[in-house]
């Protein structure tokens, strides 16, 4: 990057990332497009883009693909390439559109017609660019989550313009809606319950046990050693306590707690969720300078209102990096509470698995990691904006 | 740390007895049965399933580490620069992924049993180690760097002797979180028929035995913080000779 004496030898024309984008987007086109299946169970036919697409569209959409994949080898403005990179993921969405709409007969609703390796290997050819170009512009939190509403939009423009209605994935939606909503809704349910419950008792106890050193080594070690025992064995460690709490306990029976289902799912993501918040809790009162408390105490602040007025806001962008982590976290395992009947995106998943019905999995796996990454970018700019304010 | 080692040896000593001779426990999970069900699992050895659970986890973590950290030292390499933000970014973005979905999408490619299970187990366990190699390595300064070049070693002698043992605590807390995250979905990977400790809890499950589901859960749990006391162990005593060598 220092010597400029061939300013136009290859070295400084060609992008090394590109290389690998443009190798992934040329080996995509000589792949199959999509997969047509006569019906749920047959074996798919591979159909390539100029046989799902046929007259100008699909050498439109071969050309576009083409010249994005040569724009990527080139050293461009980050801009630019982000451009690129849109219009050509924008150009697939919509061929994609087309050419399961062509592939399926006129009228036919039991065939299935999925997207196949060639749209695969497109879709990460410019996802790593579009990704590159974002990654390389720095951008600042706000703008951050400005990209990320314009592209929810742009995908939620695409599901409801019907352009997709005709892809297997939205024919297994469109069989279960309500039931695909109603399970949105307990996924959310089990995140975010699980969060504000960690939060309400995670935070007074990090306040609490934060002057004691035994103290906090006993509860720390407790929290970390319930996080390394994976989800579904302490799911299940739940599930014989909680059954015996609803046989003993009419009054716990009567407000829905019971052994199997989103009773044991939220206790333990709950004491998932504890050990971050905890532990974030106790390194931001850690990190308070000593001069700000005893500045406090100097201006005849009591222990609460220091605890109020100079602690807790000087920690809380450590507190709010757990919320990220916690909710990220949670997103991810509440799809393992399907297993013990407690609902959630888990359940297309694990139905799509016993049935080997991919576009069911990706039914339920998709909103799952687009909810997780949706919350990681928002909540990570929003760590970036407070850390950034509280320094100045 | 003596309590915690012992304590540790205690639960390690209690799991072998219990995977020897589990009908010796059977009166503990008798009162979690119903209607005369079977109180210990026998479809499958309890040792077995151990054993297949712990070796599929082994081996991913171990081509994990491998693989993660070859990648970690190429991007930090003059020659590999320029993928350093894209992957440092997706290795972040990359662990937003459920492991459950990672395993799930790995099946319709390699059809049931442990091959799922181990590539899910694979790729996904590479993003801790690949992550902390990154943050061990880049946190090599450049004062060190720069002794190191004075006193006439190579790129490679460097590399070897300078700036990965510099790393290894922080590798090493890596591999072992991706060692955990294993441990949990190699659990889940029963669901796919991987023969692994799962297989108990998903019995207990369907049958509605809850004798099985505690056996399972107890021994992966405690399996679970074996592994991750015995790794941080490991790790400690690496940071602890890292300080004594300064």
């Amino acid at each position: 990057m220092t010597d400029n004496s061939t300013p136009l030898s290859s070295r400084h024309v060609i992008d090394r990332l590109g290389i690998v984008i443009f190798a992934l987007a040329v080996a995509g086109l000589f792949c199959p497009f999509v997969l047509f299946r006569a019906n749920r169970i047959v074996a798919g036919e591979a159909r390539y883009a100029l046989d799902a697409l046929p007259g100008w569209p699909g050498y439109f959409l071969l050309a576009a693909v083409g010249t994005g994949a040569v724009l990527a080898l080139l050293r461009l403005d980050s801009r630019l390439r982000l451009a690129v990179s849109f219009a050509a993921l924008a150009i697939l969405a919509v061929g994609l559109g087309w050419a399961v709409d062509s592939v399926t007969p006129a009228g036919d609703k039991i065939s299935r017609t999925a997207p196949a390796l060639g749209f695969w290997l497109e879709l990460l050819a410019f996802g790593l660019l579009a990704a590159d170009s974002v990654v390389r512009l720095g951008l600042k939190p706000l703008s951050r989550i400005a990209l990320l509403i314009a592209v929810s939009v742009a995908i939620a423009t695409i599901l409801l313009s019907g352009i997709w209605s005709d892809l297997s994935v939205l024919r297994e939606y469109a069989n279960r809606a309500d039931v695909f909503w109603r399970e949105a809704a307990t996924h959310i349910a089990l995140a975010l319950g699980s969060l504000v419950a960690a939060a309400l008792v995670g935070l007074p106890l990090g306040i609490a046990i934060h002057p004691t050193k035994r103290l906090r080594a006993v509860v720390t070690g407790l929290l970390s050693a319930v996080q390394t025992i994976p989800s579904i064995a302490l799911f299940g460690l739940l599930i014989a306590p909680l059954a015996w709490l609803a046989a003993t306990v009419p009054a716990a029976a009567a407000i829905g707690i019971a052994g199997i289902g989103a009773a044991p799912a939220m206790l333990a993501l709950f004491l998932y969720s504890l050990m971050p918040v905890v532990s974030n809790t106790l390194a931001g009162l850690d990190a308070v300078p000593p001069a700000a408390n005893v500045a406090a105490r100097g201006m005849g602040m009591t222990d609460a209102e220091r605890l109020l007025q100079v602690q807790l806001p000087l920690a809380f962008p450590s507190i709010l990096a757990a919320i990220r982590i916690v909710l990220v976290q949670n997103i991810g395992l509440a799809t393992v509470a399907a297993l013990i009947g407690g609902g959630g995106f888990g359940v297309f998943v694990f139905q799509g698995v016993g049935q080997t019905a991919m576009d069911l999995v990706l039914l339920g796996a998709v909103p799952t990691v687009a909810l997780a990454f949706a919350s990681a970018v928002i909540l990570d700019a929003a760590v970036e904006l407070v850390s950034v304010k509280g320094r100045t | 740390m003596k309590i915690g080692a012992l304590s540790r040896l205690a639960v390690l000593i209690l799991l072998g007895v219990f995977l020897a001779r589990p009908d010796w426990f059977g009166w503990l999970f008798t009162p979690l049965t119903r209607n005369g069900q079977a109180a210990i699992y026998t479809q499958n050895s309890l040792l077995n399933l151990t054993l297949n659970h712990l070796a599929i986890v082994a081996a991913a973590t171990l081509a994990g580490s491998i693989v993660a950290i070859g990648l970690a030292v190429l991007v930090t390499r003059p020659a590999g620069r320029e993928f350093l933000p894209l992957s440092r970014t997706l290795a972040n973005a990359g662990q937003t992924f459920p492991p459950v979905a990672v395993l799930a999408l790995a099946v319709p490619v390699l059809g049931f049993g442990a091959a799922p299970t181990l590539l899910a187990l694979f790729l996904y366990g590479l993003l801790p180690i690949f992550e902390n190699a990154l943050a061990g390595l880049a946190s090599v300064s450049p004062d060190v760097q720069e002794a190191a070049r004075g006193t006439g070693m190579t790129d490679g002698q460097r590399l070897l002797r300078v700036e990965l043992p510099l790393a290894l605590p922080t590798i090493l807390a890596g591999i072992r979180i991706s060692a955990i995250i294993s441990m949990g979905t190699a659990t889940i990977g029963s669901t796919v028929a991987a023969s692994t400790l799962g297989e108990t809890i998903i019995a207990g499950l369907i049958n509605s035995n809850l004798a099985f589901v505690a056996q399972g859960a107890l021994v992966v749990g405690a399996l679970a913080i074996i592994v991750n006391t015995s790794l941080f162990a490991i790790e400690r005593h690496f940071s602890r000779y890292r300080r004594d060598q300064r």
